[in-house]
């Protein structure tokens, strides 16, 4: 199925959750926030969410700025 | 110059202005929680995460802010490690965010990536002034007090706004100098004055600061602290600029609790009149 991850439209299989799409996307374990059609998904719960047809992904971490 | 009370209290003592404005007798305090200085760095435009570190390290700062970001594979190092290893506490922004909406999400994810609940809260009008949208400010300012963040928001230098803030619940305010990234200074030195005035949690001058008498300005118009980036990351030579604005921003203070002279009108002599040679 299709995913937009980070404004990217992605492959991903159809048993794809949040966490499984994160580790593709970033090696980095702490420091990450993700957003699932702009509400937060807690990281205790990026293994039991399902991803679905179209779903919106943002990985986000903390760069220079301000 | 009105002085507020606080810093009354600390003159009249006397004891209490010591040679260390920043030491124990003059606390830099925001929601119980207590800085060792009161300069608060920005991270954004440094050519290095070296020459960031360098600076970071030469400002004395020990509140920072970072900006929350899509992950890029391809960057190597990260802010974050910076802060860690300097022991500077990591305060997130929502740089970037136009609406309350946007601001709100992403103070959110800041607060799950890096575990604070502490947020610059940053919602801008448009690209090319990045002036503070009031309304949307106010809406996000409420919305986060009442998920239980701790609130510092980005204002524009307007007394009414400023006190609409606080009364939400805001941990302090911070009007601009003038707009972010400009080096313009503190353009209305008499709204600063009346921001600090009437306010009852800190007031950090944020944004617009070009160079070091610009920060000694903002502290001695009577500001708590002031926040600044682009003066030092696109300095000639960052590290040194850092330690530039460390300095004024200590000696502003300073010169705020020791209490200014009058301006006069015309001179008033320094040495004495009396036993002046006639011959």
């Amino acid at each position: 199925m299709k995913v937009i991850v980070n404004g990217d439209p992605r492959e991903v299989p159809e048993d794809a959750t949040v966490a499984s799409v994160v580790g593709d996307v970033t090696s980095a374990t702490t420091g990450i926030a993700v957003a699932l059609n702009d509400e937060v998904v807690r990281r205790a719960e990026w293994t039991a969410t399902p991803l679905r047809e179209a779903d919106r992904l943002e990985v986000l971490t903390a760069v220079q700025g301000g | 110059m009105i002085q507020r009370e606080d810093e009354r209290r600390v003159n009249e003592t006397g004891t209490a202005v010591r040679a260390d404005p920043l030491a124990d007798s003059d606390p830099f305090v925001i929601a119980g929680e207590t800085f060792g200085s009161r300069l608060i760095m920005g991270t954004g435009g440094a050519p290095s995460m070296r020459t960031l570190e360098d600076a970071l390290v030469a400002s004395g700062t020990r509140l920072t802010t970072v900006a929350m970001r899509r992950v890029d594979p391809s960057v190597q190092g990260s802010v974050l490690d910076v802060l860690r290893r300097r022991d500077i506490t990591v305060l997130p922004n929502t740089a970037g965010c136009f609406t309350a909406g946007e601001a709100v999400l992403t103070a959110k994810l800041a607060r799950e990536a890096l575990g604070t609940s502490w947020v610059k809260l940053e919602v801008i009008a448009d690209e090319r002034t990045l002036l503070p949208d009031p309304i949307e400010l106010v809406d996000a300012a409420e919305q986060l007090v009442d998920n239980g963040f701790i609130v510092l928001p980005y204002t524009n230098d307007d007394p009414v706004l400023a006190r609409r803030l606080e009364q939400i619940g805001c941990a302090a305010v911070m009007p601009l100098g003038s707009p972010i990234g400009s080096g313009l200074g503190i353009r209305n030195p008499h709204n600063i004055e009346l921001i600090v005035e009437q306010a009852g949690v800190p007031v950090v001058l944020d944004a617009g600061i070009g160079t070091a008498s610009d920060a000694a300005l903002a502290m001695e118009l009577g500001c708590d602290a002031v926040l600044l980036a682009t003066a030092v990351t696109r300095a000639q030579a960052p590290a040194r600029m850092a330690a530039a604005m460390r300095h004024a921003v200590e000696a502003g203070r300073l010169a705020r609790l020791a209490g200014r002279i009058p301006k006069r009108r015309y001179a008033q002599a320094s040495s004495p009149w009396q036993g002046l040679s006639t011959a």
